[in-house]
C-alpha cells in the first residue's frame, strides 16, 4: 500500500471534548498504526494471515484490556479511550480491532466481571501484555443470532468438568491460549469456562476462505470429552446474560471501530478526488462526488456525537444494552455505506489494494454480521421502544 | 547525568495557517499543537537513550502558558523524568533563553539539548542564547552525540561532508535529524505521567528585543506545465520570457 497520508477529519471540533490524555492515547495508536501496521496490513490481509508480530505493539499501546484496573495489567483507562483506541485500529483494519476487542472485552472481561481472584490474578496480567491470547466461544454451527439454543454442555465429573460440542466463527481461535467459551450445565443453565489449549480433546481449526477479516484468523472450538478443571468455571455470573454483558463492551468498541473505517475512507475519497482529473476539472468539483463526500462527512460527524455520548454514560455506568446496540448498528452501516461510496469514488482504483477501501468494504461484512447482526439490532431497538419482542414468530 | 531538554509546541504539520490583526498575530483557532519534532524526535529521544546507557535523569523546560501543558505531558510520556514550566510568554528568543538560563544557574545540568529550531518560526536561536547567557560552549544542528566520561563528541552535517566536534561537559546542543530515532510513547509511559512531577515557577524579568510587525504567506503555486520532451525550445522560451530566470 501506499503511504498512509491520513488526516481524521473533526468536523464539529470534538476534539474539544476529549481530555487530553484521551488525545494522546487516540494520537499514540494513531501514529503506532501509521508506522508499523499500515506499511504491511494489506500484504497480510491478501495473504489470509495474522500478523502475529504485531501482538507485542498492541499490548505497549494498550489495546489488550485498556479500561481493566492496572493492578491486573491493564492501563486503567476510561471508556472513551478504550472507544479511541479500537477507532485507530479500525481505521487500519477492521481485523487488528477485532483482535483487540476479543481479547479485550470478550476475554479479560468476563474474567474481570464474572471471574474470582486467583482467576484474575493468572490471566489478566499475561492477557494484557499479549503474552496469553484468548478467544470466546458463543456461537454455534445451528445457533448464531439464537445463541441461548446453543446444545455445547458440561456435565459434573466429581474432580472436573466434561465439556462436550462446537464453536463456530470464533475470531482468534486458531492462535489462541485460552478460550472463554459458553456452555450448558446439566441444568441447562449457561456458564462461563476457561479452556486452555492443550487440555486433552480440545482443538481450533481454522476457517478458510473468507473473503472478509482476511487479516484476522477465525476457527472453531471442538471439544470432544475436555477435561475443564472445577476451578476454571467463572464463579460469579451465569445465564444469557454473562455472554450478552461481554458483547455490550464489545459492542461499545466495535461502534467506535466503525467510525475508524468510516473515516479512512471519507479522507481517501476526498484527497482521491482533489487530485484526479477527469473532463479537464478534479472529479471533487462534480456535484454527484461533492453529495458523496458531504454525506459522508455528514454521517461521519453524527456517528462520532452519538458515540461520544454513549462514552460518557458508559464511564458513568448508565449506558443501557440498547443505546448500545443502536450504536453499533448505526454506526457499522454507516461505515459500510461510506465504503461502498468511496470505493466508487476511486473508479478501478477502488479495487485494488494501494487504496483501503475494498479491503475496509468487504471486512464491514463481517462486523455488521457479527455481535448481533443489523437486523438484530434493529429488533432490539424496537423491542425496548415498544416493549414487545419480535425475535420469535412460533408464538413461544 | 543531569540532563535538560527544552521543550516547546509547534502547530501540527497539516494546520491551516492564517493571521490576524492586520497579519500581525498568528491566528491560533482550530490549530492543533504538537511538541516541536526537533525536541520530540532528537533532543528529547537521545537525552533518554544517553539516560539509558549512563543513569541519571532527563528534565524537560517549557517557557510558556498553561496551554502547554498536553505536550509537556507528551515528553513525560515517552519517558522524561520531571518537567518545568517557567510561567511567562515566550514572546521572543531571547526572552525564553534567559528564563531558561536563569532557571539553570540555580540547577546545574551537564548537557542542555535544544532543537534545531521549531517548526512555526524557525528562528533557530535559543539554543546559541542559553549558552551565550551561562558562558557555555555551544555546538548547534548536531546529528550525533557520544559522551565519554567528561567528554562530549558531536557530529555536525557540513556542506558535502561532516565536521566532528569536541566539548566538555557542560554544553549547550541543538539537535538535527539523524541525533536519534523518533519514539512512539506506550501505555505505561502514557500511564506514568499522569503522576510525573510537573513544576511550575514564576518567570524572572526578561527582555523583549524584537517584534514581529507583520506576516505574510507564500503565493500559491502555481500548476505544473509540461512540455514535451521533443520541444526544448519551448522550455527556453517560458524559462526567458515567463518565469524570466534565464
Ligand atoms: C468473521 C467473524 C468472526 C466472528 N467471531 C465470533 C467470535 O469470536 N465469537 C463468537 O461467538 N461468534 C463469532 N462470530 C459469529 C457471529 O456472532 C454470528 O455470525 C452472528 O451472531 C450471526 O449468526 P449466524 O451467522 O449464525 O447468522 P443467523 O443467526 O443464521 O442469521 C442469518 C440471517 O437471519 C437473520 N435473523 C436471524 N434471526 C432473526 C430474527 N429473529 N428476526 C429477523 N432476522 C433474523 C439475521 O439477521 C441474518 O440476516 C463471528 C462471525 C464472523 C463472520
Amino acid at each position: 500500500m501506499a503511504t498512509d497520508r491520513f488526516q481524521a477529519p473533526d468536523y464539529y471540533l470534538l476534539d474539544d471534548l476529549l481530555t487530553d490524555e484521551q488525545k494522546l492515547v487516540r494520537d499514540t495508536v494513531r501514529a503506532w498504526v501509521k508506522k508499523e501496521v499500515s506499511p504491511i496490513i494489506e500484504d497480510y490481509s491478501q495473504r489470509a494471515e495474522f500478523p502475529k508480530q504485531l501482538i507485542g505493539g498492541l499490548a505497549e499501546i494498550g489495546a489488550f484490556g485498556p479500561y481493566i484496573p492496572q493492578e491486573y495489567g491493564g492501563a486503567g483507562l476510561d471508556q472513551i479511550s478504550y472507544g479511541l483506541i479500537m477507532q485507530e485500529l479500525e481505521r487500519c483494519d477492521s481485523g487488528l480491532r477485532s483482535t483487540a476487542s476479543v481479547q479485550s472485552s470478550l476475554v479479560m472481561y468476563p474474567i474481570w466481571k464474572y471471574g474470582n481472584e486467583e482467576q484474575k490474578k493468572k490471566y489478566l496480567p499475561k492477557l494484557a501484555t499479549g503474552e496469553m491470547i484468548g478467544c470466546f466461544g458463543l456461537t454455534e454451527p445451528d445457533h448464531g443470532s439464537n445463541p441461548g439454543g446453543m446444545v455445547t454442555h458440561f456435565k459434573d465429573a466429581g474432580s472436573h468438568y466434561i465439556l462436550n460440542g462446537a464453536k463456530m466463527w470464533i475470531t482468534n481461535a486458531p492462535i489462541a491460549d485460552i478460550a472463554v467459551v459458553w456452555a450448558k450445565n446439566e441444568q441447562g443453565r449457561i456458564h462461563g469456562l476457561v479452556v486452555e489449549r492443550g487440555m486433552e480433546g480440545f482443538t481450533t481449526p481454522e476457517t478458510h476462505g473468507k473473503w472478509s477479516l482476511r487479516a484476522s484468523a477465525t476457527g472453531e472450538l471442538v471439544f470432544n470429552n475436555v477435561k475443564v478443571p472445577k476451578e476454571n468455571l467463572l464463579p460469579n455470573k451465569s445465564g444469557l446474560g454473562a455472554p450478552l454483558g461481554c458483547l455490550d463492551s464489545a459492542r461499545f468498541g466495535i461502534a467506535w471501530g466503525a467510525i475508524g473505517a468510516a473515516m479512512d475512507c471519507y479522507d481517501s475519497s476526498l484527497r482521491y478526488s482533489k487530485e484526479r482529473i477527469q473532463f479537464e476539472v478534479p472529479i471533487a468539483s462534480f456535484q454527484l462526488t461533492q453529495k458523496k463526500l458531504a454525506e459522508m462527512i455528514t454521517e461521519i460527524t453524527k456517528a462520532q456525537f452519538l458515540t461520544w455520548r454513549l462514552g460518557v454514560l458508559r464511564n458513568e455506568g448508565r449506558a443501557t444494552t440498547a443505546q448500545i446496540s443502536m450504536a453499533k448498528r448505526n454506526n457499522v452501516h454507516m461505515a459500510l455505506t461510506i465504503a461502498r461510496e468511496a470505493r466508487q469514488i476511486h473508479g478501478a482504483m477502488g479495487i485494488t489494494g494501494e487504496y483501503s477501501l475494498m479491503r475496509h468494504m468487504m471486512n464491514l461484512e463481517s462486523v455488521i454480521t457479527y455481535e448481533g447482526t443489523h437486523d438484530v439490532h434493529m429488533l432490539i431497538t424496537g423491542m425496548d421502544v415498544t416493549g414487545i419482542s419480535a425475535f420469535r414468530n412460533d408464538g413461544k | 547525568m543531569k540532563l535538560l531538554v527544552c521543550i516547546s509546541k509547534a502547530p501540527d504539520t497539516t494546520s491551516k495557517i492564517s493571521f490576524t490583526e492586520n497579519n500581525t498575530k498568528f491566528n491560533e483557532a482550530g490549530v492543533q499543537y504538537i511538541i516541536n519534532p526537533y525536541d520530540e524526535w532528537y533532543a528529547l529521544v537521545r537525552a533518554l537513550e544517553l539516560k539509558e546507557t549512563l543513569g541519571g535523569t532527563v528534565t524537560t523546560i517549557t517557557v510558556g502558558k498553561a496551554d502547554n501543558e498536553p505536550t509537556i505531558r507528551k515528553a513525560l510520556a515517552i519517558g522524561a523524568d520531571d518537567a518545568v514550566r517557567i510561567d511567562a510568554e515566550a514572546s521572543d528568543a531571547l526572552a525564553v533563553a534567559k528564563q531558561i538560563a536563569d532557571y539553570v544557574k540555580n540547577n546545574s545540568y551537564d548537557i542542555i539539548f535544544c532543537g534545531k529550531e521549531t517548526i512555526d518560526y524557525n528562528g533557530s536561536q535559543v539554543g546559541g542564547m542559553i549558552a551565550e547567557l551561562l558562558d557555555l560552549s555551544y555546538v548547534s544542528l548536531a546529528s550525533k552525540l557520544e559522551v565519554n566520561g567528561n567528554t562530549a563528541t558531536l557530529e555536525r552535517d557540513i556542506q558535502g561532508g561532516k565536521e566532528v566536534v569536541e566539548t566538555n561537559i557542560p554544553f549547550v546542543v541543538s539537535c538535527a535529524k539523524g541525533m536519534a530515532e523518533a519514539r512512539i510513547p506506550n501505555m505505561r509511559g502514557i500511564m506514568a505521567a499522569r503522576t510525573k512531577p510537573l513544576q511550575v515557577l514564576p518567570g524572572s524579568e526578561a527582555p523583549k528585543l524584537t517584534e514581529i510587525v507583520a506576516y505574510s504567506l507564500l503565493p500559491e503555486k502555481a500548476g505544473c506545465k509540461f512540455i514535451d520532451a521533443e520541444n526544448p525550445g519551448e522550455l527556453f522560451q517560458l524559462l526567458h520570457n515567463e518565469a524570466k530566470v534565464i
